[in-house]
């Protein structure tokens, strides 16, 4: 085993996992923000931002889909050395990771059932930066306006569309992440 | 090595009860299931909450805990004690400066902010369950947006009583979609629940589900054009500060049974009373 897979994880799991919680939660709550985020190391191609993100929500529970450059074998020990998560395909993951590029088309993931929409895929989405500018957003979690700079407006506006089904995503840049709830309404 | 784990949960149980959190921001009023875990005090007690504040907690955090309103209670201050041992966090009585405020029945009077986060202990979270006891049944009528039973209820209510009766655990619509329990607060409190700056999770330990409302989130209480909701209270100002505004409990406070209204708000009450408010009771 490499020196990389055993490193790269929380200093403090407990506490930092906390942390890196706090700034998903309250990137998810209020869509447009853009929060904090650090405490994992990951190998490349992956952002500290995208590594914090799964070891804060990933275990041996939710199978993981990596997708395009971050299909690699670093990151494939890496990720299984520190949360055991199943590795899968697109249909069947709780959790997606990469660019956009290599994540779409979205109609591969699970939106959830009628009876269960929490049963819907959450896609990390690396993204070269990310700012409260761009697309407007409008929804739960959002006071009047929000933007967020967003890599189409589509794709977000056939989700909505699906509510309450549909897919939720996290976006990841350097040690930075915002969020995109199926709720918010973009244009 | 620690004696607890941070916040007392392990960290896979965190972790399952943070992904539900999410799905739960992400689909307003939506009940999440979740593997409840065993807490070291009774289901009455608010084990859901309990695990809910266990998963958002930070040691960096300041928590406040109240039971009806009242931070004193032995179920607040057990509560209080339980994460100020197991995850360090500083507590306060005051509304204005905690972070993480686990509440049983009550929303604060004060208008909470954006940096808090509002933990609602719920000990039945299905709205519809008192109309349809199986969970697979009320599971369908929420996908399929059944609700007019709901209304028929609410109806009977009024030809009943002339009005709606339902004082606590009001029903609500989310953002047109979920009808959801806001937990058994006064219906006095349902108007704070929409459109609120702070955010606002909800656990029930026994039933195991998990909800949200995300800040500024649409919550209409249920009603008829004839019959509108009215958020109603005791018609008297508080016997110690005299808020007109805030909700009251009734007190006996004597063997004569004489009696005074005085602020469920415990934190709010005194606060007033600091600033000089006096009621028609006060010494
Ligand atoms: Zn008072």
């Amino acid at each position: 085993m490499q020196a990389d897979t055993l490193s790269g994880g929380f200093a403090d799991p407990s506490i930092g996992s906390s942390h890196a919680f706090r700034a998903v939660m309250e990137a998810m709550a209020r869509p447009g923000t853009v929060q904090e985020i650090s405490g994992a190391v990951p190998p490349a191609p992956l952002s500290p931002a995208a590594g914090t993100v799964l070891l804060t929500l990933c275990d041996t529970e939710t199978p993981v889909y990596l997708a395009g450059a971050a299909d690699c074998e670093a990151l494939r020990v890496w990720l299984a050395f520190h949360t055991g998560a199943p590795l899968v395909g697109p249909a069947e993951c709780m959790f997606a990771v990469g660019t956009w590029d290599a994540l779409v088309p979205l109609s591969s993931y699970p939106v959830g059932t009628s009876q269960y929409p929490d049963r819907s895929a959450t896609l990390i989405v690396e993204r070269p930066d990310l700012s409260a500018t761009g697309a407007a957003l409008t929804g739960p979690g959002i006071k009047d306006q929000a933007a967020l700079s967003l890599p189409e407006v589509a794709a977000f506006q056939s989700n909505h569309a699906l509510f309450p089904l549909g897919l939720d995503f996290i976006f990841t840049s350097g040690d930075c992440v915002a969020a995109l709830p199926r709720t918010t309404k973009v244009s | 090595m620690n004696a607890y784990n941070f916040a007392y949960l392990d960290e896979q149980t965190k972790r399952m009860i943070r992904r539900a959190i999410l799905k739960g921001l992400a689909i307003p009023g939506y009940q999440v299931p979740f593997a409840s875990r065993e807490m070291p005090m009774p289901y009455g007690w608010g084990t859901g909450g309990v695990q809910v504040s266990a998963a958002v907690l930070t040691p960096e955090d300041t928590f406040k805990v109240i039971d009806q309103g009242a931070d004193d209670t032995t179920n607040a201050v057990s509560i209080r004690s339980f994460f100020q041992r197991t995850a360090g966090v500083a507590t306060t009585t005051a509304t204005r400066d905690a972070t993480v405020i686990q509440t049983r029945h009550r929303i604060p009077e004060e208008a909470l902010g954006e940096g808090q986060i509002l933990v609602y202990q719920v000990p039945i979270p299905e709205p519809l369950r008192f109309l349809e006891p199986r969970e697979s049944e009320t599971r369908k009528m929420h996908s399929l947006e059944e609700y007019g039973l709901m209304h028929v209820k609410l109806y009977e209510d009024i030809s009943r009583h002339g009005h709606i009766a339902t004082s606590y655990a009001y029903p609500v619509k989310v953002e047109g979609r979920y009808v959801m329990d806001p937990s058994p607060i006064p219906k006095f409190d349902n108007p704070k629940l929409g459109d609120m700056a702070a955010i606002q999770l909800f656990g029930a330990g026994r039933e195991q589900r998990i909800y949200a409302l995300p800040p500024y989130t649409q919550v209409v209480s249920l009603d008829f054009e004839d019959h509108p909701f009215e958020a109603t209270k005791a018609d008297h100002p508080c016997g110690m500060c005299g808020a007109q505004d805030s909700y009251l409990d009734e007190l006996i406070i004597d063997d004569a049974g004489g009696r005074m209204f005085v602020c469920s708000d415990t934190d709010y009450c005194e606060a007033r009373q600091a600033a000089g408010h006096k009621g028609k009771d006060a010494a």
